[in-house]
């Protein structure tokens, strides 16, 4: 009991620290930091919503590509206004429905995640059927189509040209206001009962049936929540760079939020935090090999492509070093900083 | 080790942000690696050039910094911040292709530093913008321009399309030339498409073959448009092959063989073979040949030049070096000579008019064979 | 025409099938999916490049001199970035191929530059023989055949050999197999070997066909070969060969009968690759690989 008083005060101690630092922070810091503070908090939406669907439900997906360009394409529409929808789509004519088509952007934001989620849902149900990483493929095979359709449908996406001058919403308030709403959801989901079925999904399917659970019903909506988070952070990442094409949701996107995930540890809330920090502030801060410097009178030329050489590198040894990710499966926990009283930890063993 | 790998870093890090407050900087958002490297390299060398040529303003150093986008959209917005914000550019040069140009146009428009766009010929890039502007001309130009040269120069009347339906640039300028080859009269018979990162066109080229066009119309970058030519004359086509602006590289030749002879591209007003080139385009020659010897002069790096240019200019006229000054000299600018023609803005537009080349492989080498004047 | 996007199709699904064996065969035996192969490809593209283009050297010498490289990059990648990983969960490893993927193409684009290079190809080759409506290139032939030839020879190395029959024993049980006294991670070094040495070939015949080599050539073939591969059954060198062959077809003939929607062209292959796991969820030739339990 005085544990979770504790826990609560230190959480809301927490709280306010950010708020803090988001009230300093826009004042303080040049829009370069902030750019970065704010990809930061939509890397870890990503993450953790892909990190639902594989880390916690063991459903490995590829997919998650194709639910952000539905996010981002479905937000970014919405919030575009009349007049700039009709001098930018300069090939065919946009589609007379979508002209008018207008809500505010915390709206296009909520929108842009039940879309998502629809369109996941619809997968789910033929995909989910497959196992390992032939699903793993079959997700990437639909997020491929979803983009070769957002590249053809002109008269609704625009098509290669993309969307531009998509009126920016997203400073700090909003994105890390996401991002706490997303990290409390998925803190909340996984300690409730329902997050214990979703392990035993993962760990042990046969088990799970075994005790009545209808595992494929559970992966479902598992992986339909995964989408809505995964289309709620594409849109919040169109909106951020205010410009969105197709090119931009291939399966390197992917790859860049699977890495986040491991990196931090597969099934870690507390992981996919801290390896997006990592992931994000290491591809800016790896710049300065590809910049020349001045050491004194000397100057070494910068190389282009070496920040990525660096980056696989240092991935590389991280991968190696900490096989399971930084945390592995561990959570972040307030008793790290306290000693536990010996007798309640024997009185929880007992009970377990 | 990885504490010493870390202070080392940052020990690197602060040498590299010492510099004086008597230089300008101008900065690049390079495309060095990437799809896009073959062109963007070019161009950076060409600023590069021009920095030589005319190294200070107002007594002040001009430096440029130029930071790589690997071809990509997200990495031009987050370079253009960092210019902007870290290195406090006084204005930009943007990077090679439309797409990465518009992402980093709305950082600069959104910051109020002006950026000069090079070769990104999208209408797109510089509309509802301020502080964006271009040393090219715009692809409703060219392909009209080209549809016009193709329909009334060469007396062809049916014509294909091969687009890359994943690059704006591409659908942009393919698009032009459907229409204005129709209005014109003409018939496009086939219009067929790719997707970036295809390198085998043998069926579109089989299916355009059959049938039967005069010329087939590609708007396809370097890369990728070599390749197409030489599958089209592997397969035997008989038309005759025409490029926009993203085909014009010297390495053209060594790249597409005996398969581009006769193949023509539209261009920017500016080739080495050029008959009757002005002043500024001679000493670019000249200046080129000079620093980089054994590599020819081109369009890509031209603009380069130019865009350096123009920026050039305006911090001379406005006698100031900070971003708004240097916008609103730009926004004056009349009749400054550069590589390609004159170039002016005005408040209206920030494309400017400019002349348009035609290039064709004749006996193993770019000529520039004609002009079209807008 | 039909007889000619017919050929089309069989020298691109060739290609397609050469280097799906390499994925097939490192996912057979270790169930990871290798993302640099298509770098492999890359690298043995750019060593038959520098031999023959930059320093003139003959090209049988030079098609040695790129599959020795790249064989031994192949190598060289499984001992530092996959063996260490051995025992560890698959996504580590995957990440890791991912890792070393960026790695190897980023280097690329540091050593090589970011320029494509044009390769120059041997004359005799693209003389182009014409057969009524037909047009064929030398080389478009020798692909598909080269390519049975080379599958052939290494069914029988995993089939008649005795590395072979390791290879085939470490994909069913990788522990009893190294209680049986065989050293496991000599013949995943030869799976890799024989791997990227196919890689190399195929990389130098892309570079032939479609004449230049840059550092991200491996990234879409690398992709599409591996979707060849699943379309075939992961795992089953035939089934990889006929996934490339299928996949080549397809993207050829949904130009040819539907030539209005050829902007859909790679969905069309994608539509089928979910429609055949759907239907037979281990692709085509695959074996059923043994639940989790």
């Amino acid at each position: 009991m005085k544990t979770a008083v504790r826990n609560a005060f230190l959480n809301l101690l927490i709280l306010g620290a950010l708020l803090g630092f988001l009230w300093w922070a826009p004042a303080n810091l040049d829009n370069y930091k902030l750019r970065i503070i704010n990809l930061i908090a939509i890397n870890a939406i990503l993450g953790l919503s892909l990190n639902l669907i594989y880390g916690m439900t063991g459903m490995f997906s590829l997919g998650h590509a194709g639910f952000m360009a539905v996010g981002a394409y479905v937000s970014s529409l919405l919030i575009l206004t009349v007049e700039q929808k009709n001098t930018m789509w300069i090939l065919e004519p946009i589609a007379p429905w979508l002209l008018h088509l207008q809500t505010p952007f915390v709206v296009s934001l909520v929108l842009a995640g039940l879309a998502a989620a629809l369109v996941g849902w619809v997968i789910a149900w033929p995909v989910l059927r497959l196992g390992g990483d032939y699903l793993g493929i079959a997700t990437l095979g639909f997020a491929e189509i979803i983009r070769i359709l957002i590249v053809n449908l002109t008269p609704y996406t625009n098509g290669s040209l993309g969307l531009k001058g998509i009126p920016a919403h997203t400073d700090l308030w909003m994105t890390y206001g996401c991002f706490v709403v997303v990290l409390a959801f998925m803190v909340r989901l996984m300690k409730s009962n329902f997050g214990n079925v979703l392990r035993a999904v993962r760990d042990d399917e046969i088990a799970a049936r075994t005790m009545g659970v209808d595992t494929f019903k559970v992966r479902v909506l598992a992986f339909t929540i995964g989408s809505f988070g995964a289309g709620m952070g594409g849109a919040l990442m169109g909106n951020l760079i205010t410009t969105i094409d197709p090119k931009m949701f291939t399966i390197t996107q992917t790859y860049s939020v699977l890495m986040i995930v491991v990196v931090g540890g597969l099934g870690s809330i507390t992981g996919t935090v801290i390896g997006s920090v990592l992931i994000t502030v290491m591809l800016e801060w790896l710049r300065f090999v590809e910049s020349p410097i001045r050491m004194g009178a000397f100057v070494v030329p910068g190389v282009p492509g070496m920040r990525m050489v660096l980056f696989s590198v240092l991935l590389i040894a991280v991968i190696i070093f900490r096989r399971e990710g930084i945390m592995g499966t561990r959570e972040f926990s307030w008793d790290w900083f306290f000693p536990k009283p010996a007798k309640t930890t024997q009185t929880k063993e007992a009970r377990e | 080790m990885k504490r010493c790998f870390l202070a080392l870093c940052v020990v690197l890090v602060a040498a590299g942000v010492s510099f004086g407050a008597d230089t300008i900087k101008i900065g690049v958002v390079a495309t060095v690696t990437g799809q896009n490297a073959f062109g963007g390299q070019l161009e950076l060398e060409g600023m590069q050039l021009a920095n030589k040529l005319y190294p200070e303003a107002l007594g002040k150093k001009i430096e440029l910094v130029p930071v790589d986008n690997k071809s990509d959209k997200v990495e031009s917005a987050t370079a253009a911040t960092r210019l902007i914000e870290s290195d406090k550019v006084s204005a930009l040069i943007g990077p090679y292709a439309s797409g990465p140009t518009m992402a980093a146009g709305e950082v600069a428009e959104k910051a109020g530093v002006p950026m000069m766009a090079t070769a990104a010929t999208n209408p797109l890039v510089t509309e509802g913008k301020k502080y964006v502007y271009r040393a090219c001309f715009i692809d409703p130009f060219q392909g009209e321009a080209a549809a016009n040269y193709v329909f009334n120069v060469l007396g062809y009347k049916k014509a294909a399309v091969l687009t890359d339906v994943a690059s704006d640039y591409g659908v942009g300028l393919a698009n032009f030339f459907k229409a204005n080859f129709t209005k014109l009269g003409g018939e496009i018979v086939s219009d067929m498409k790719y997707q970036s990162g295809d390198t085998d066109f043998m069926a579109q080229l089989t299916e355009i073959i059959n049938q039967g066009p005069d010329v087939l119309f590609i708007p396809a970058y370097f890369a990728e448009g070599a390749v197409i030519l030489k599958q089209g004359s592997e397969l035997g086509a008989k038309f005759r092959f025409m490029g926009g602006d993203a085909m014009d590289n010297p390495d053209i030749v060594t790249l597409g063989g005996e398969a581009v002879e006769g193949f023509l591209h539209s261009a920017f007003a500016y080739d080495p073979s050029m008959p009757e080139m002005n002043a500024e385009a001679k000493a670019f020659t000249e200046a080129w040949n000079k620093e980089y010897p054994g590599k020819a002069p081109n369009a890509n790096a031209a603009m380069g030049y130019d865009a350096y240019i123009l920026i050039y200019q305006a911090i001379l006229r406005a006698g100031k070096s900070d971003p708004q000054s240097i916008r609103d000299e730009l926004e004056k600018s009349t009749n400054v000579p550069t590589v390609t023609g004159l170039t002016s803005f005005s408040a209206q537009s920030h494309d400017p008019v400019k002349d348009l080349g035609i290039v064709e492989i004749r006996n193993g080498k770019k000529s520039y064979i004609y002009t079209i004047k807008p | 025409m039909f007889v000619q996007h017919f050929i089309n199709a069989l020298g691109l699904g060739a290609l397609y099938g050469l280097i799906a064996i390499g994925y097939t065969m490192v996912y057979g035996i270790l169930r990871l999916i290798n993302f640099a192969h298509g770098d492999i490809f890359m690298l043995g593209a750019y060593f038959v490049f520098f031999a023959t283009i930059q320093y003139k050297l003959p090209w049988g010498l030079g098609v040695a001199i790129a599959i020795v490289g790249a064989t031994a990059c192949g190598l060289l990648v499984d001992r530092i970035a996959y063996r260490p990983l051995r025992g560890a969960p698959r996504i580590s490893a995957l990440i890791s191929a991912i890792g070393v993927s960026f790695f190897l193409e980023n280097l690329a684009v540091v050593i090589f530059t970011g320029m494509p290079r044009a390769v120059v190809q041997p004359p005799w080759l693209m003389k182009p023989v014409i057969l009524g409506e037909v047009r064929l290139i030398p080389l478009g032939l020798m692909v598909p055949v080269i390519a049975f030839v080379l599958v052939s020879g290494l069914l029988w190395v995993v089939y008649k050999t005795k590395p072979g029959l390791a290879m085939r024993s470490i994909s069913h049980d990788i522990e009893t197999t190294r209680l049986l006294g065989v050293s496991v991670d000599k013949i995943i070094a030869l799976t890799f070997a024989l791997g990227s040495a196919l890689a190399a070939l195929a990389g130098i015949m892309w570079a032939l066909r479609y004449p230049r080599v840059e550092p991200f050539m491996g990234v879409f073939p690398g992709f599409k070969a591996f979707i060849a591969a699943v379309f075939g059954g992961i795992g089953s060198i035939p089934g990889a060969m006929v996934g490339g062959v299928i996949l080549g077809f397809v993207e050829i003939m949904s130009v040819a009968f539907f030539p209005k929607l050829s902007g859909y062209k790679d969905a069309f292959a994608f539509v089928l690759l979910i429609v055949i796991l759907l239907i037979k969820p281990t692709g085509l030739m695959g074996e059923r690989m043994e639940e989790k339990i």
